[in-house]
């Protein structure tokens, strides 16, 4: 017997569009009658793409994996990409469109801590209620009750309507009696998002537990640091797919990284631009350092080389060209521009390379590209802006290992030097 | 892989027409008397008279039909005692629109719990309709009471027959219909919200059309209303049974028993339907 425990086979899940904008009986005569005479039904929202043909998206698309019994797995991805639907179908709240998973043991979803709490009933009602709603028994909450009363802090409180809670107690004896639930696979979807920084702790520790006991955890987050320090493999969905299952830090790199991705070369795609006229097209981007070696990481306190390829379709009388570097928050640590505060240059149609010699002194971090070209003549007028791109990492230590960044979390994206003085008091 | 492994759980797009995973709903057998229990005890939370309430709403509902369609309209009881008559018609009625008004908004109601957490969708409309039962229970020994209070102190004949053993099964059926139609309602409005708001005065409409303020006989050379009507010979057969009114109709109850497993199939197959994928139209 082999010691996988989930097995998803080629799961898709589609949603009708058509379907959940209506909702009324007239509302579907209407559509109906409005088919049977060959014409477009009336009721589209006011800007809603109709261009696209089809009736409906598939939120899942041919999705299949493996989970070996004890492994932490994380799922991570954009909105949208299909984290919730497969959580969704994985703890039997919707059914797949096509496709089977098979399940060893029990499966218990924290999809939302609290489900099924009454306002009415006191903290000891609703342990029972909220318990048997995840599948516990009678017997099996009360042998666990003392234990979730301590873990969940609320002890004095026990017997007064849930109504009268805090909201952070609520929380918290939700998440308790959750916590004490033992099913062979947990399903945890932004948990650790509610509750104080002591009682998110608590919580990574319980979780930790969990794995520890040998049983298989399902974990989506948008807290990276958790995934980070929970999983042992992630998968990424990206629109309704697998983009990449494997170990964890790559996982989340990609995760991050979902920007514009760039070939090994460092050719942009065709389709990267978030914003183009037409009229230019950044081609490439090369991070060297100062051995002139292609790089994508980075050695503290070392300066690199930016090379741009960049081709115009047309002159362009006054241009400008922006690079800058963004951290993961989407939020700019560095922009360098060519050249607004002289004269911008005029440029005639063809293509060009540009290097940018830099030191921006980054803090150890990963960091995203920016560029853009912009016509000054026009008021300013956007010609090609490509976001997040490229992925260099800055680590902790200077090449040659003398100087290492002293903390263990970068305070902020830049170092900026000060001159120190000290003097000791007479 | 081989694939002869033992699996715990198969997760599959929805495939036959009615299935009921009885061993499941066993297993949430707890859960069942919990959602029962909240329903009592979060009902009469902050009230002073609490489950009296289950007394006093048809004890006024008694008296004001009594002075209505007793005193003023004048409408005859079959020789039964107006209180006692007009008490075990709104009883059996309480019962059938009590099961069915609390099942039918299943879907809708429970929309929150049902999209984060699995359980047996089934759970709800059950523990509704023993929370329900439960108020009739309470209900029915109101009108005991009643009988009691006209044989001895009253002094007036009320022949009870052996009749009175079928009221199990008469109660029975009522439920079972309450409850086919409820989740057959329930299935429909995750889609046709319009039933939901049709179904309050449906369902007065249909109190009128069945024998609960008037005796069954009433309706004349219109009488095949009342054949049709599957909840006629419930109530008449049930006070029959209890006030020796009326007329016992054998005909009639196994009609109205296949008519409510009709009923219950059908809506249980909606309801099965319908569990699966409502999340993606609510």
């Amino acid at each position: 017997m082999s010691n996988t425990v989930i097995k998803v086979d080629n799961i898709s899940k589609y949603y009708r569009l058509g379907v959940v904008n209506t909702g009324t009986l007239k509302d579907d005569l209407r559509l109906r009658m409005a088919k049977m005479r060959g014409k477009e039904a009336d009721f589209y929202k006011i800007g809603e793409d109709r261009s696209t043909d089809s009736d409906f998206m598939w939120a899942l698309n041919d999705v299949s994996f493996e989970v070996k019994q004890g492994e932490v797995l994380g799922i991570v991805g954009k909105n949208g990409a299909g984290k919730s639907t497969l959580l969704k179908i994985l703890s039997r709240v919707t059914a797949p469109t096509s496709g089977n998973i098979k399940v060893k043991g029990r499966i218990a979803s924290l999809l939302e801590v609290g489900t099924g709490f009454h306002p009415e009933l006191t903290g000891r009602e609703n342990i029972f209620l909220n318990g048997a709603i995840l599948g516990m028994s009678k017997q099996e909450i009360k042998s666990k009750f003392d234990e979730i009363v301590d873990f969940s802090g609320v002890e004095r409180y026990i017997d007064t309507p849930v109504k009268r809670y805090s909201s952070g107690m609520y929380v918290r004896l939700a998440f308790a009696v959750a916590a004490h639930l033992e099913p062979e696979i947990l399903i945890v979807d932004e948990v650790l998002a509610v509750g104080d920084a002591e009682f998110q702790a608590k919580c990574l520790g319980k979780m930790k537990d969990v794995s520890g006991q040998g049983r298989t955890v399902l974990f989506v987050s948008h807290s990276m640091a958790a995934v980070k320090k929970l999983c042992t493999r992630a998968i990424v969905l990206k629109k309704g797919k697998i983009t990449l299952d494997s170990d964890v830090i790559s996982g989340i790199e990609d995760y991050l990284n979902t920007g514009v991705g760039v070939s090994d070369e460092g050719i942009i795609p065709d389709n990267a631009s978030s914003y183009t006229t037409g009229d230019a097209k950044f081609k490439s981007i090369v991070v060297k350092n100062k051995k002139n070696e292609r790089t994508n990481t980075l050695y503290y306190e070392q300066g690199f080389t930016v090379e741009l390829e960049l081709e115009l379709y047309r002159d362009v009388e006054k241009a400008i060209i922006d690079f800058s570097i963004g951290n993961f928050e989407n939020r700019f640590s560095y922009t360098s521009t060519f050249d607004i505060n002289k004269n911008p240059v005029d440029l005639k149609k063809g293509t060009y390379t540009l290097s940018i010699d830099i030191d921006p002194k980054l803090l150890p971090g990963n960091y995203n590209f920016y560029l853009g070209v912009h016509d000054m003549s026009k008021t300013g007028l956007t010609l090609d802006l490509v976001e997040r791109i490229k992925l260099i990492t800055v680590l902790p230590i200077t090449e040659n290992n003398s100087v290492r960044y002293p903390l263990e979390v970068s305070l902020g994206s830049i170092r900026i030097d000060g001159n120190w003085k000290i003097n000791k008091q007479l | 892989m081989r694939d002869n492994e033992h699996w715990d759980l198969v997760i599959k797009p929805k495939s036959n027409w009615l299935d009921i995973n009885f061993a499941d709903l066993w297993r949430y057998r707890d859960l069942i008397l919990l959602f029962v229990r909240r329903d009592f005890v979060a009902q009469y939370k902050q009230t002073i008279l609490g489950p009296v309430w289950h007394i006093i709403q048809p004890l006024f509902t008694t008296f004001l039909y009594a002075v209505v369609f007793g005193e003023i309209a004048n409408l005859k009881t079959d020789g039964s005692p107006r209180p006692l008559f007009y008490l075990s018609g709104i009883i059996m009625w309480n019962f059938f629109s009590g099961c069915l008004l609390n099942t039918a908004n299943t879907f809708i109601a429970n929309a929150g719990i049902f999209g984060k957490i699995y359980f047996p969708r089934l759970v709800i409309p059950i523990s509704t309709v023993i929370s329900t039962s439960i108020r009739f229970g309470i209900q029915f020994f109101l009108l005991i009471a009643f009988l009691l209070f006209y044989i001895f102190v009253r002094d007036i004949h009320i022949s009870i027959t052996y009749y009175v053993l079928y009221v199990p099964i008469l109660i029975i059926i009522m439920g079972v219909m309450g409850l086919g139609f409820g989740i057959m309602i329930s299935s429909l409005t995750t889609k046709y919200r319009d039933i939901a708001l049709f179904l309050g005065f449906a369902l007065q409409l249909l109190m009128y059309l069945t024998p609960v303020i008037y005796p069954a006989s009433l309706w004349g050379k219109y009488q095949w209303v009342m054949d049709i009507n599957p909840m006629t010979p419930i109530i008449e057969s049930f006070r029959h049974a209890m006030l020796g009114s009326g007329h016992f109709d054998m005909t009639g109850i196994i009609y109205s028993g296949i008519f409510s497993i009709v009923v219950f199939l059908i809506g249980a197959i909606l309801f099965t339907r319908t569990e699966k994928t409502f999340m993606d139209t609510v």
